[in-house]
């Protein structure tokens, strides 16, 4: 039962293209995929802004388009390969949700360099890339547990996949460290992206006695919530500066700018090579926002701290001794999570008395 | 674990408070014998309109002003093609859902990032607008039953031929239902972007459109039914979330399927009553859906 | 003033005419739109009406027109009998989701299983569980009358949950590290869909949608049960004369339609699509009502229809490419084309005359 061709079509689909991708200018002609609309104030807006970077970055040397709105599945292969065959020669693919796309295209196009963020499966001309926001998460949870009176923090959270969970332990972890009598309440909403489902999620938080929460959903409805009932809170994936200086505090900003440059100059002086690439504050991926004056100075000084510290490499969120929620060992004394472990996490720590989601 | 019922309760009223306004509004139209289904288009129409228009002068009152406007106009079209020019209703009500989400995508991108005015308070800490929709409760019930205009417009409703022979102007009273149908999800959208999130992002009705349109058959074309429905599905995200918030496990997808299976149950247990019973009480408007073409 | 007459039947000059008409208006349409917005009205029209199919990259996209067309076509089919007999399924979305989740059911269940009859295994679970989901409006329309637009909407709704659950609990890949969605069946031979002939986007669903054209229209023009639904649908209360039972063409209308959806929905998660995901449903179900009427519920029209609806979808990401438009054309062009076909549709049902006082 062989019924896979992938040659034939690579032959036509090589015949297609020849005429559009040679013969002109010398320009490097680069493609994004993007799984939202640029308006949606968050994940794509930010992938948007650092393709805005690369074109400021790299003049006239470059040129960029990108297809908007493009739903997982079939319809991300379709734009994939009209992104090729227009010419791009290198394409970002900014939803973990376009990974076997990519994959399936990318083996058409060995030519065309893939890069795609938050997955896991790579090939020769395929590289991932991915940001440790859990280092993020670590600041903002400690500038939490600081700020809270009540002792309650909540968390919103979309999905129940590895990089929320990251997120959610590693506040908890830092929140606890200063606040010891902190708690944390979670909220799933299943959506990256709702509005009206965040806001209400917000509302339930609030009704519960948390007066600082943190989310990793991508509209301000949170926030604009946060703003009614007193509480605080912090933006998320790009700086949200409207709800300034309260009721956001601070903010976890996804700079993709400073990869996107970098693997783009590799491309141009042709260095570049599949690898997959997980960033932190260190590199600048992972910003947090300006900390307003509604912090107290020690408090700022303290996250600040934080922050300098895991960005030089001398501490881990992640360092032990750790213990899963069950009460199970999970880390010793001194020792730190593997990149492995945190790519497949799907429990809590120890202290967090909200359910898993199954 | 103690769930304060009465902050349950306030929550509720604010998220039930955009499907209250669209689902009364289509309660209006079916009751008319219009079924539309673009009740999110003009939502979402409401939603940017609302928006803009509150943004432009800072107040929220001329917000709701201008999305009921904004809802008037999309409606006008479903009106236009399925009144006098006699479309199905189902295929114009898609299209007009399609063409809203569409064009407010469009348009809407000088709004987006920009932050609403504050919000109108109210008494009880709840803000204006969710004081006038429980208020339209009552009022479209009494205008509905209690009226002379209101049974003009359930007899077109129920048999528009009847009515019709009866010299009532058919397509001139569903042109008001609808309307107001289209006045009411416009308001209820310009809710969300005006009072529940504050700004305006493409596609920020999320659904509730469709809901409304549950609603209303959960309702049995019953006001005081809207006002259970809206709080039911409106209470179902608020207590799943706030369960969570309590740090309960909640099966999040079962759950948010009960109202839709509810308003199923609802719906046959109404029919069933109407076939096999004497009682036709809360049934769907005899001529819902069927266009009108008076020969003479 | 003019006044509405209803024509004895419908000529077939208007019923090619005016689906023509109304291209042509959301052209003009959508050109003011385009102009009013900064953009060149003829590059984009252009764009998306013709580069698809003759422009640099056409021997790319005419081929993926297929793939796009495919379930649009198989649904429509299923949903024209219905619309014929005045019976409304416009749950085929829920429908399409649910033969998916059922086909793909199969393939997991048997994963890593190298089998000749898991495909299919898989095309009779996807027919079965669409038509199974059909069947609920159905029975409740035969048993209780309840309104069938209603339920079967509704059971979209309840058809979305259950993807969503699949994708995060039962269906979730084991070796996904806990992403929702389930193994991706492109990558599990004996259960995939693929492209049969390399280049030209024939996949089985294309081939399905093809025989349920053929099918469809021997059945509506050649044999009784066509008969059956067209006076059913025309005049209700002839065709209990004509020996029809109501309650067997709501079922075999409503059941048929389920079938074909579910049909639909087993191809796209084993080829095209590869998993259910949260968002498994992608629109497909209410587009194939704008197909079926677009092609005025005949199969010809139908695969014009969803050519050209496959048309908009593949000329709005390329406009989006060469043009930066934004993506939310597509959207407005199907409105406004589908405005404009049920506006323009007053000719072929209904003869213009000027009123006398």
């Amino acid at each position: 039962m062989k019924r896979r061709t992938l040659l034939g079509s690579a032959a036509a689909l090589v015949a297609a293209m020849a005429a559009p991708a040679f013969g002109q200018d010398e320009k490097l002609k680069i493609g994004f995929i993007y799984v939202g609309p640029v308006g949606d104030g968050g994940w794509t807006y930010q992938h948007d802004l650092a393709r805005q970077a690369v074109e400021k970055e790299f003049g006239d040397k470059v040129e960029t388009t990108f297809i908007e709105s493009v739903p997982e599945g079939a319809d991300a292969e379709r734009a994939l390969t009209q992104l090729a065959l227009a010419g791009n020669k290198m394409i970002f693919a900014t939803s973990f949700g376009f990974m076997d796309a990519t994959l399936n295209v990318a083996k058409k196009f060995p030519d065309i360099k893939f890069e795609h963020a938050t997955g896991y499966k790579r090939a020769e001309n395929v590289a991932t890339y991915d940001a440790r926001f859990y280092e993020g998460r670590a600041v903002i949870g400690t500038i939490a547990g600081r700020m809270t009176k009540s002792n309650k923090i909540g968390y919103i959270g979309s999905f129940p996949i590895p990089e929320v969970v990251q997120g959610i332990n590693s506040a908890y972890i830092h929140a606890k460290k200063v606040n010891p009598n902190v708690e944390m309440k979670v909220v799933w909403v299943y959506s990256w992206f709702d509005p009206a489902k965040e806001a209400d999620a917000a509302a339930a938080l609030i009704a519960e006695g948390v007066d600082v929460f943190m989310q990793h959903t991508d509209s301000t409805a949170p926030l604009a919530k946060a703003q009614e009932a007193g509480a605080l809170g912090f933006g998320q994936a790009s700086d949200m500066t409207s709800f300034a200086p309260s009721p956001r505090i601070s903010s976890i900003v996804d700079n993709w700018s400073p990869y996107y440059i970098k693997r783009v100059g590799q491309v141009l002086d042709g260095t570049w090579k599949s690898e997959a690439t997980w960033a932190g504050i260190g590199d600048g991926e992972v910003v947090i926002g300006d900390i307003t004056e509604a912090v107290p100075a020690e408090v700022k000084a303290e996250a600040e701290t934080l922050r300098d510290k895991i960005a030089k490499g001398e501490y881990h969120p992640f360092t032990g001794p750790l213990k899963k929620q069950d009460g199970s060992d999970w880390l010793a004394e001194g020792a730190t999570a593997t990149d492995e472990e945190l790519s497949g996490m799907n429990f809590y720590v120890e202290g967090i008395t909200a359910p898993m989601p199954q | 674990m103690m769930i304060d019922p009465i902050a349950v309760f306030v929550l509720l009223l604010g998220a039930a408070t955009p499907i209250l306004f669209a689902a009364l509004g289509e309660l209006v139209v079916e009751r008319a014998g219009v079924l539309n289904l673009g009740v999110e288009g003009m939502m979402i129409g409401g939603a940017l309109a609302g928006f803009a228009a509150a943004h432009a002068t800072g107040s929220p009152a001329l917000g709701f002003v201008a999305a009921a406007f904004a809802g008037v106009a999309l409606s006008m079209i479903f009106a236009f093609l399925s009144l006098y020019l006699l479309s199905n209703q189902v295929a114009t009500g898609l299209a007009l859902t399609l063409f809203g989400l569409g064009l407010t995508a469009m348009f809407g991108k000088p709004y987006e990032g920009v932050k609403a005015p504050a919000m109108m308070a109210g008494p009880l800490g709840l803000n204006l607008m969710i004081w006038l929709g429980l208020a339209m409760v009552p009022v479209v019930w009494w205008a509905l039953t209690r009226t002379r205009p209101g049974l003009i417009l359930r007899a077109v409703g129920e048999n528009h031929d009847a009515a019709h022979a009866l010299g009532y102007p058919v397509r001139r009273v569903r042109l008001g239902a609808i309307a107001f149908g289209g006045a009411m999800a416009g308001m209820g959208g310009a809710y969300i972007s005006i009072a529940t999130v504050l700004q305006w992002t493409e596609g920020m009705t999320a659904g509730a459109g469709w809901i409304a349109l549950a609603i209303v058959v959960f309702a049995q074309w019953n006001p005081w039914g809207v006002l259970a429905g809206a709080w039911l599905f409106g209470g179902v995200t608020v207590l799943q979330l706030r369960l969570q918030a309590a740090g309960v496990a909640v099966p999040v997808q079962l759950l948010s399927m009960a109202p839709y299976l509810a308003t199923i149950l609802v719906l046959v247990l109404i029919s069933a009553r109407q076939k096999f019973g004497r009682s036709a009480g809360g049934a769907a408007p005899g001529s819902l859906g069927r266009p009108f073409h008076a020969l003479r | 003033m003019f006044r509405l007459e209803p024509r004895a039947s419908a000529p077939l000059l208007w019923q090619v005419a005016t689906p023509v008409l109304a291209v042509i208006a959301t052209m003009i349409a959508g050109g003011i739109l385009f102009a009013a917005l900064g953009f060149d009205p003829v590059a984009a029209i252009r764009t998306i009406f013709w580069d698809p199919l003759f422009g640099p990259a056409a021997s790319y996209s005419r081929p993926q027109l297929l793939v796009k067309a495919g379930p649009l076509i198989l649904i429509a089919c299923g949903l024209a009998l219905g619309f014929r007999a005045g019976i409304w399924n416009i749950g085929a979305e829920g429908q399409y989701i649910i033969g998916a989740i059922c086909g793909a059911a199969v393939a997991l269940a048997a994963y890593p299983a190298d089998a000749f009859w898991i495909f299919p295994a898989m095309i009779l679970a996807g027919a079965l569980g669409g038509w199974a989901w059909g069947m609920i409006p159905a029975v409740l329309r035969n048993w209780f009358g309840a309104s069938e637009i209603l339920v079967s909407l509704m059971l979209v709704y309840v058809a979305q949950k259950i993807a969503a659950w699949m994708a995060f609990g039962p269906m979730k890949n084991p070796e996904g590290f806990n992403f929702p969605g389930s193994r991706n069946l492109q990558q599990y031979e004996p259960a995939s869909n693929p492209e049969l002939i390399a280049g030209t986007g024939l996949h089985w669903g294309v081939i399905v949608a093809g025989i349920a054209l053929l099918v469809t229209w021997f059945v509506m023009s050649r044999h009784v049960l066509g008969f059956h639904i067209r006076t059913a649908g025309a005049a209700p209360r002839a065709a209990r004369f004509a020996g029809v039972r109501p309650e067997r063409l709501v079922a075999l209308c409503l059941g048929v339609s389920g079938a074909l959806a579910g049909l639909a929905g087993l191809f796209e998660v084993a080829g095209p699509a590869g998993q259910i995901t949260e968002s498994f449903g992608s629109g497909y179900g209410f587009t194939a009502i704008i197909v079926a009427f677009l092609g005025r519920l005949h199969p010809l029209g139908i695969l014009l229809a969803g050519l050209l609806m496959a048309l908009t979808y593949i000329g709005g990401e390329l406009a989006q490419l060469m043009l930066q438009l934004p993506a939310a054309t597509v959207q407005v062009f199907q409105g406004m084309l589908l405005f404009f076909l049920l506006g323009f549709d007053v000719l072929t049902r209904y003869r213009i005359r000027r009123r006398h006082a």
